[in-house]
Parts: structure tokens; sequence; C-alpha cells
């Protein structure tokens, strides 16, 4: 039953690295001149677009949360708008601390904040769908000891994983290569890709390896 | 021996200084020298090559100008002549340049852009070291061969007006001086004044041959309001109704004399966007240079973009012009335009009189000079003249001759041209073996630092220094025995200079047995350390070692600096790196506050060896029981505190102090754009110091002081916090009365004055409430039952610091003081005290933010930077000592702020009495790591294109760093060796 599971969630890390790889191939079909580093922030919608898509058809299909039965409408459409607005939030939240962390207030506001969106996606998305919108929920997958399956154990692992490509991807910023990658905030946005995209390969395989050590609450 | 881990650390640092010192003095070379400087003038100039028939003309060719007065301006930028400012400020100036009978360059000066090494430069025409940049404070007088020291040999009659340091150059050598001392930045109305004065009498006298003027003004201009102040304006008007003056005059004279004049406007290197200099942009290094004369063609036309020369060229071009021999050090080459108006066979003899002195030069220094492109063009062009010379005597005036001599005059062009490049890239040879030393004994300090981190950090913070271990006494003869044999092999067989060959017998043999001592030392604790790792080994009682995203941060950040100190951008913009791992230090710690307030501390592992210092991975398993039993102890009392004593507003107050922090830092980053990158960036600093936002600047700084007073006074006795409230009054005065803030009753004060007396009342009141602090600390080891009292001494200690820092910073950066006492204050009481961290992540904490705020200060590493304006606050005129102390202080006000308020931080929390000796060994630790790995990896990287510019400047910071964290050690210690004596 385990590896069936593991088998599953494999898949749809596949499915997720396939929707990005297809952000990047997909819309030169439609647009001219399209490349990423060029028209970065067109990009940047359609990759933030992309995943998000899949991870709802995703949430849908596959529904590794068993536990929401209550399904009347309006419960169902309040959290959703729920969901818009936890979005929301990170968004203006993340783009908060990278001005804190530096990046200009006013200049290159809209670029800064593209990359909150995409930084969104890539972490408070997954987590809203897997966990919805219950902070305490997502309290405990993020401290220590607390995920109850491998698809909140994988959910840390990319979550991780994406902030800590963003974090290194700031690093090539002030060398002096004047390559077009190290413009603000490219090299933080591709960065944070990487990161997702390594810990959607690795979450998978790392679990798959210690599958024998992990225990959890429910299972 | 054993010893406490304070003491230790302490030790540690201090031979750590004397390792960096040998290493420094390696690592700066001595320039490139002529060898024959003992005969002055014996030389006979070279003859006239010629093939076959001898030449007539073997005497130095006659001057071609019979008077030369240069006009040095200081810090004169090309663009201020040359660009849009030229035009508008300096009309006569731009009309000579543009119609008039001269000769326009921009000259690049080489960096150190620092007044000192910039007059050696034109004058020696070689290359000073950068270590001139540190003897610019005293210079000795100049030992090389000089177009000076050669006009007064000849009997030259030389007169000088302006900066003193020519003065000291060139002692005894100006029939009639008047130095201005350029250290007091303040003024530059007087000081220039100071030279015009001399002007019509010493025109309408005319017994002089030359007569150089230094004008001082524009430099300290720039460095009070920067080159868009409306002050340079002004300054340029008047350089130029002096350069009329000059040039009238000796137009007027001509008539009397044989020979035309010239005229030499130059500046001795430019001005960055901030205003200051030392260091290689191109607002920096860019001078104009303007020869003006009768003597040359008046060219019509405009030039905007005049011919970029080399600022070493001015020496060769000037003996040429005045008939002198060309200075033997001398790499530049001569400025052909000058001599164009001249014969052919003249023009020729010049070219050759040069080219033979630089590929002297090169025979000299350069071992295989033959190879040289530059030396065969040479010998190839010499021979060529000869040829010409031959044809010239036998007969005159045909065009083939002509067409000849231009092909002769061409190649020895492409040979001066050859020969001065490879002479300046030509980098003097680095001192290996003194660099080597230095390296070694600051290796092995660092080794043994790493090696006794687990001894050093347990609970008694005391450790065995193992020097009288009997094996290790023949180990420790033989290392003795191999070094000095490999002194005086390498000292007799090198050729070059070598710094440290030149030491005394006594001081080498000293560092001899240091660096040999220190490896016993070093191999003994590996071997103890090995014997007693077996023994651990067998009962392996911690299976697995928890640590804090806290400590990894710290070790990955650590780790991560000192990578980067390998990289020249990293160098430059090293402030974004502590910036940014500052910020990821606060968000760390708001992750962990959310952490203990929502979720409590139930999910620590039971018995987590907590490391307590995240520095070397593999001590984890070193630690033995007695460790572990503290670190148990510890954390028995530490979980259920965290959770417990957070009620209330308390808690959102912990919760929230993480982003104020984060918003504090963000706000102060925004204060002063330094580096290199982004350094034009428009920042709050420059719109405050700009003369429309006096009001607004004012209004701030009263604030800031307001809020230093507010914050520091809590923790004072009431005689401080009087003294306090007055000194801070009196930095308000100082900064009033020098005219960069105002009072709101006196709108528009024109009396500018030095502030002398406000800043020596601040003085007083700071010199006070050291003084009482040092009472207290003495009358708490006296009695030894208070406590409080000691508390209350290091915090007037520090507040005495604040009050200096208040004084010596300018007023813009007294916002940064004001935060920096803000943080601490959050730190300590919402993060520090409610989550308990232990000594040593709190003393990475407080390095971190101290070199955090070295650069929001508005520093980098760019010697530039120094803000030298600091060292003659409250003096009359330049005193060495004062000034050296005062300038480094208010470099490092932010680390030794900071590291101050460790020292009282750690002695009023009274959890842990080894807390200040784990704190002290941390601090010495986390301050050797990047400088031990700094210069090893400045020696590889010592061909490097950036050297001089980029990480040399990087390691005189990361030397004056270590020297001050010398001296903060040596404080921890001594408040240490009273807590031993009190209890």
């Amino acid at each position: 039953m385990k590896d069936t599971d593991i088998k599953r969630l494999l898949y749809t890390h596949l499915l997720c690295i396939f929707s990005i790889i297809l952000s990047v191939f997909i819309p030169s079909l439609f647009l001219e001149n399209f490349s990423i580093l060029e028209t970065h922030l067109t990009w940047l919608c359609i990759c933030s677009g992309f995943v998000t898509a899949v991870n709802l058809v995703l949430y849908l299909a596959v529904k590794p949360n068993t536990s929401s039965k209550r399904s009347s409408l309006s419960h169902k459409v309040t959290r959703f708008l729920k969901c818009c607005i936890y979005f929301l939030m990170s968004c203006f939240s993340f783009h908060v601390i990278f001005v804190l962390y530096g990046a200009p207030l006013i200049e290159l506001a809209l670029e800064t904040f593209l990359f909150a969106v995409i930084l969104s996606t890539f972490t408070t998305v997954p987590c809203l769908c897997l966990l919805g919108p219950n902070l305490k929920a997502w309290l405990r997958v993020f401290s220590r000891n607390g995920v109850s399956s491998i698809w909140e154990n994988s959910l840390q692992m990319t979550t991780i994983s994406s902030f800590v490509g963003a974090w290194l991807g700031a690093l090539p910023i002030p060398l002096d290569w004047e390559r077009p990658w190290q413009v603000w905030p490219i090299s933080c946005t591709l960065g944070a890709t990487f990161g997702y995209v390594a810990g959607l390969v690795i979450s998978p395989l790392w679990i798959y390896w210690n599958r024998k050590q992990l225990t959890y609450k429910n299972n | 021996m054993r010893l406490g881990s304070g003491t230790f650390a302490t030790c540690c640092v201090a031979i750590e200084v004397l390792g960096i010192a040998v290493f420094l003095r390696g690592f700066f070379p001595a320039p490139v020298r002529s060898s024959a400087r003992a005969v002055h003038g014996a030389e006979p100039p070279a003859p006239e090559p010629s093939a076959g028939a001898s030449s007539n003309w073997t005497t130095l060719p006659s001057p071609l100008f019979s008077k030369v007065v240069i006009v040095l301006i200081d810090a004169l930028r090309d663009d201020f002549v040359f660009g849009s400012k030229g035009v508008k400020f300096m009309p006569y100036t731009t009309y000579l340049v543009e119609k008039g009978a001269s000769h326009s360059f921009v000259a690049e000066a080489k960096p150190p852009t620092v007044t000192m090494p910039r007059i050696k430069a034109l004058m020696t025409g070689s290359l000073p070291g950068f270590v001139d940049v540190v003897r610019n404070l005293n210079s000795p007088a100049l030992l090389e061969d000089s177009v000076i020291r050669q006009a007064k040999t000849a009997g030259k009659r030389i007169i000088f007006y302006g900066d003193e340091t020519w003065v000291k150059l060139f002692p005894k050598h100006f029939v009639e001086y008047d130095g201005t001392t350029s250290f007091f930045v303040s003024d530059y109305t007087e000081v220039d004044n100071n030279v015009t004065r001399h002007l019509d009498k010493v025109l309408k006298r005319g017994d002089w041959d030359m007569l150089i003027l230094h004008y001082l003004g524009l430099d300290h201009i720039g460095h009070i309001s920067g080159p868009n102040s409306p002050l340079i304006g002004h300054k340029l008007s008047e350089m130029d109704s002096v350069l009329m003056k000059i040039h009238t005059s000796l137009q007027s004279k001509e008539r009397e004399t044989p020979l035309p004049n010239l005229l030499v406007l130059c500046g001795d290197h430019g001005m960055s966007e901030t205003g200051s200099h030392g260091a290689s942009s191109m607002e920096e290094v860019n001078t104009p240079l303007i020869l003006i004369s009768s003597a040359f063609e008046r060219k019509p036309g405009d030039i905007r973009h005049p011919k970029h020369v080399q600022q070493t060229d001015v020496a060769a071009t000037l003996a040429i012009a005045l008939g002198l021999p060309i200075p033997k050090d001398s790499v530049g080459s001569l400025l052909f335009p000058v001599v164009e108006g001249r014969p052919m066979r003249e023009q020729l003899r010049f070219l050759h009189l040069n080219t033979v002195q630089l590929s002297k030069l090169l025979q000299e220094n350069v071992p295989s000079y033959e190879k040289d492109p530059g030396f065969e063009q040479f010998k190839m062009s010499e021979r060529l003249h000869g040829n010409w010379i031959r044809l010239y005597l036998e007969e005159k005036h045909s065009e083939v001759l002509f067409n000849l001599g231009s092909k002769v005059l061409r190649q020895y062009l492409a040979a001066l041209k050859t020969l001065s490049l490879s002479l300046s890239t030509q980098v003097a040879q680095y001192d290996m073996y003194s660099m080597m030393v230095g390296t070694v004994v600051v290796l092995e300090v660092l080794t043994l630092l790493l090696l006794s981190v687990p001894q050093a950090l347990h609970r008694k913070a005391e450790l065995e220094v193992p020097l009288s271990s009997p094996g290790f006494s023949l180990l420790f003869y033989l290392v003795i025995l191999v070094l000095s044999a490999v002194h005086v092999i390498v000292c007799t067989s090198a050729e070059s200079s070598c710094y440290f060959c030149g030491l005394s017998w006594l001081a080498a043999g000293g560092v001899m047995v240091l660096a040999s001592a220190l490896l016993c030392v070093v191999v003994s604790v590996l071997t103890n350390m090995l014997v007693g790792g077996n023994a651990s080994r067998k009962n392996p009682v911690h299976p697995s070692s928890r640590w804090s995203e806290l400590d990894l941060l710290i070790l990955l950040g650590t780790a991560g600096h000192v990578l980067s100190l390998g990289a020249s951008s990293f160098v430059e913009e090293e402030h974004q790196t502590w910036y940014f791992l500052v910020n990821t230090l606060c968000l760390a710690l708001s992750q962990e506050t959310y952490r203990n307030c929502f979720l409590g501390d139930d999910s620590e592992p039971p018995c987590g060896l907590r490391v307590e210092q995240g520095l070397d991975r593999a001590t984890a398993a070193w630690q033995d029981g007695p460790a572990c039993d503290a670190l148990e102890r510890d954390k028995g009392h530490r979980s259920p505190s965290a959770s417990q004593g957070l009620r209330g507003h308390e808690k959102w107050m912990v919760l929230a102090s993480p982003w104020l922090i984060l918003a504090c830092c963000r706000l102060l980053r925004s204060l002063n754009q330094t580096g290199v990158q982004w350094a034009h960036r428009p920042d709050l600093g420059h719109w405050l110091t700009s003369s429309d936002h006096k009001a607004e600047l004012s209004v701030l700084a009263a604030i800031s002081l307001l809020v230093v007073f507010v914050l520091v006074q809590r923790g004072c006795s009431s005689v401080s916090k009087a003294a306090l409230a007055l000194g801070l009054l009196g930095v308000y005065c100082y900064r009033a009365a020098i005219g960069s803030v105002r009072f709101p009753w006196r709108p528009d004060s024109k009396d500018i004055s030095k502030g002398i007396i406000e800043a020596r009342f601040v003085y007083v009141f700071v010199l006070g409430i050291l003084f009482t602090g040092t009472k207290d600390l003495l009358k708490s080891q006296v009695i030894a039952t208070d406590f409080q009292l000691k508390t209350v001494g290091l915090w007037e200690i520090h507040s005495g610091l604040v009050l200096l820092a208040a004084l010596l910073f300018r007023p813009h950066n007294l916002p940064v003081l004001a935060f920096s006492l803000l943080i601490q204050t959050l730190m300590t009481k919402f993060i520090w005290k409610p989550l308990r961290h232990d000594a040593a992540e709190i003393t990475v904490m407080h390095y971190w933010f101290g070199q955090a705020f070295f650069y929001f200060q508005g520093n980098s590493n760019n010697i530039a930077t120094v803000d030298i304006s600091a060292g003659f606050v409250g003096l009359d005129t330049y005193v060495e000592i004062p000034a050296v102390l005062l300038t480094a202080f208010g470099t490092y006000a932010g680390p030794v702020l900071w590291a101050s308020h460790l020292v009282h931080f750690l002695s009023s929390e009274t959890r842990s009495s080894s807390a200040l000796s784990h704190a002290c060994f941390c601090y010495a630790l986390i301050c050797s790591i990047p400088v031990s790995t700094y210069i090893v990896l400045v020696t590889s990287l010592r061909y490097h294109l950036f050297i001089w510019s980029v990480f040399s400047p990087k390691l005189l910071y990361e030397g004056m760093h270590l020297l001050i964290t010398a001296a903060v050690c040596v404080f921890f210690t001594a408040m240490d060796q009273t807590r031993l004596t009190q209890s």
C-alpha cells in the first residue's frame, strides 16, 4: 500500500515538473519573441498559471486528503474564497519580505510582486490544495515531527527547497559577470523554480529510500 | 598549563596580530626602483647614438622653457575642466584648451588615488606602492630621484606654496615655501588664500625657475559635500582666475627672456561621486593635464576628447622641458606633443634619452629583459637612429632624411609605449618568505583555536595548554633547527630584499621559537584529542546530535561569508553579504519565536546534545560526558520557562520584534549606498546632506540624539545620566557650530567655526562617563558583593562609547547609532532573554550585527570611504595619535559598540558563570576565521587583476579589524578576570 502511494506521489510530481517544462515551450508557439529571460514577466505569469492549474487538477483527481466529507456548495465556495484570500496574503507578505531583504521599494515593484506570486505558487498553492485554509494544520506540518503522511512530508520538502532555491538565487546578483539572468529578480525566480523542481524530484526518492524508517501517526 | 578560555583566546588573537603584521609587511611590496640610487647625478647622459662616425652631441640638451609654473589642484576631476562644469565655471581655461596654445590630456592616476603617492608619481614618475597610503599620514622625505631633486642639483630656484606634504617630501629643496596643512578638512577658503596671497609678489619678482602651487580647497569641498555641491563651482571659478593671472603674467614676462615659459595645470587625483577618493573608479582616476606655452601651436577647433596619458609621464616631460636628466625610477614616457615643434634631431635625441632611461630601469628590474619586446624595439630604434645621424651629418635638409627621421620617431614612440607599459605592469616581487612566515603563524593559531573548541566551550571554560610535555621538547628543538636552517638558506640565496631577513637575529629567532612552539602545542592537542576520542568512542552516549536551524544558519553563514571573500565582486559588495545574512538571521529568529509561542518546546528531543557553537561539525563527537550533563541541565531549565514566561502583550512583542528589526535594517540600508555596483544610486544620506535639506537633517539628528539618550540613560547612574544629556546636547551644538545642522532660533547663521570648544566640551563628558564606569567596575571588584554595580559600570562604559560615536558620526549617520541601540534593546528584551540562547549564539549574532552596522555607517572595503574628518573633531591642528585613534574608532564604531553591548549583556545575565569566557573565545574564533582564510586567498590571488584595487584595501581592513578584535578580547578578559576574583 505504501509503495502504491509513493508511486502516485512520484507521478503527480512528474506532472508538476512537466507543467513547468510546458510553460517554457508552449508559449513560444503562440507568442513571438518569447524567451524566459527577455519576456521574463510573461513567463512568470504563464508558469504560475500552469503550476496552479496542475495542482488544482491533481487535487481534484487524486484527492490525497480524504478527510473533507462535508461538501455543501456554500461550504465549497467559502473554502475557495478563503483559499484565494490566503494566496493573495501570501503574495503580499512575500513582497514585503523581499523589500525588507533589500529589493527596491518603488522601481521594479511589478517584477518583485510577480516573484512573490511565483514563490507563492510553488509554496502556498500546494499547501492550500493539500491542507486547505487551515493555519493550525500548516503550523503542524512545518514544525518538527509534525507530518502525518507522505504527502505532507513531500509538501514540506518541496516548500523548503523552493525557499532555499530562491534564497540561493540571490547570491549571484552582486557578481560582476553582467549576465542577463543576474538582473533582479530573474536569478531569484529561476532559483525558486529550480528549488521547486529539485524538491519535486528529491522528495519521492527520499521517501522511497527511507520508507522503512518513516512512521506516521495516522497510518 | 591551565588557562581560562577567554585568556587563551586573547593570547591567540595577540599572536595572530603579530603574524598578520609580518604578512602585511611582506605583502605590500617595494615599488619598481632603480638600484643605482647612491650615485645621484654622477652618471653622464647617454650620448647620441651614431653608426660609424661619432656624434659630437654628448651633453644634455638645453632646456626648452625658461620658467615652469605647476598649478596642482587637489581632486581636480577631468570633467571639472573638460566637461560642462569647466565650460560654465572655468571660461578662461576652456578658452585656452580650445583655442589657445596648449596641449590637453587626461592623465590617468594609478590607485591608490591619495595625495602623497600621487605627488610622488608626478615628480618621480614612479609608481608608489599601496603601502604609501598608510604612510600618507606621516610622509617621510622622498629618497628617490625626482624632478625636484634634479632641478635643485642643476641650480634651479624652486618656490613652493600649498600642501605641506611637499615640504615634508622635499625638505630643503625649495628656496621659498609656505606649507598649508592638508588635514583640516572643514576649511576650504583659508587654505587656498594662503597660497594665492603670495602670487602677485612672486610673479612680479621673477627670480625663480620653477613655481609649484598646490591648491587643497577643492579636495576639502569634495570631502565635505561631494562633487555636485554649489561650492565646487565657486572654487573652480576661483581657480580659473588664478590661472588667468598666472598666464597673463607669464606672457607679459616672455618678452624679456629668450625662451618661452610653460604653465602646467593638473590634478593629483579625481573625486568619486561621494566626494572622496582612494580607489580606482573612473571619476577618481581621470585628472586633467593641460600644458600651456606660447611655444605650442595654436590649434583651432574644439577638443572635447583629450588623449589619455599616464600621470607618470609628467615627470619625464618636465625633466626634458627643463633640460634635466629624467628621474631614474620614472616609468613614464615623454609627452611627445611638447617637443613636436623642435627640429627632428632634437626630437630624436629626447626620445632616445627617455628610452635609454626606461630600458635601464627594465634591465635592473627584470632578469630576462632581453626578451622583452620593448627592449628589442629599443635596440632596433637605436640602430636606426644611429644610421639616421650618420646620414644627417653627411647631408642635410633632404626629403629622404625627413621621411627616415619620422620612421625612427615612430619606432621610438612604439618602443617607449611598450617599455613604459611593461614597467608599470611589472608588479614588484612579493616578499614571499615574510608572507609565508606570517601565514604559518596565523594558520597555526587558527588550528589551535579550532581544535580547542570542545574544551573551551566546556562548562568550566578552561583548557589545558600542553606546553611542557616532555615528549614534545625534542620535536620543538628539531622544528627550531629546521626553521633556522631554512631561514639561513632563504636569506643567503634571496636576490630581492626580504623584510624578515632584514630583521635582527633576535626578533627573527623569537618568531621562529613562537612558530615551533605553536606547532608543538597543536600536535600535542591533536594527539590528546585522538586518544580522548578513542576513549569516548567506546561508550557512545550520544546517538544523534540535533542542530537547531539557527546553529545551522550560523555555521553556513560563516562558511559562506568566508568563501565569498575569494571573489572580487563579493569583496566589493561585502555589505550585501552581511545584510543578507542578518536578514536571514532575523527570519530564523522569527521562526523560532513562532515555534516557541505557538507550539511550545515539546518537539525538542529529550537529550538532544545541542552543540554550543556550530563552528565545527566534528566537535559534536568529541564532547565528553560532563559536557552533556551540563547541557542537559541547561536545557532542563530552558524548556519550561520559554513558553510559560511569555504572556499577553509581551508575547506579541516577541513575535513582532524580528520584523521590527528587519524594518530597521531596511531603513538603514537605504541610508548609505555603499560598495561599487550600486554606490551611485540615490540614498537618504545624500539627500540629507545636500544643502537644501538642512532643516530635515537637523530634525533627524535631534530626534536620533533624543532616542539615543532615552535608550542609553535607563542603565546609567544619575550622575552619568546628566553627563550623557549634556554631552549629547554638546554633540548637537558641535554640529551646529561647524554648520552641518542648525538651531531653530538661528535658521541661517553664516558664522562657521571649527567647533573646537563644543567638541572638547563633549570629550570632557565622554572621559567623565568612562571614568565613572571604570570606577564602578573597580569598586565592584573591591567590594565583591555588589553585582549590580558591575553591570552599571559596564553600561556606563558602553554609554561613554556611544557618546563618543555620536560626536564622531556625521549628522546623517546619527540614525545608525539610534537604530543600533534600538535593535540592541529589542533583541535583549524580547529575543535573547525569553528564548534563552546560549553565549556562543549570542556572540555570533552580536558579531554579525556589528559587521552589518560597519557597513550601515557607509563604510566599504575601499580606502576612500574612511571618514578621516572624524580624526579632526575638536583638534586644532593635526596631531597624529589622537587623529588615528579617533578615525579608527569612528570607522569601527559599529563592531565596537556591539562588542561592548555583548560584554554588558552577558555579565548582566547571571545564568552561567562561564558565559563571558565562552563569548570571548567565540568572538576571537569568529573574527580570526575570515582573516586567516583571507590571507591564504590573497596569497593565491596575488596576480589577480584587481589585487591592488579590491583585495589589498580589504586586507588592510581585515588587519585593522583583527587589531580591534584583539582590543575587544583584552577587554573581555579583563572583565572575566574581575569576575573570577569576585567568585
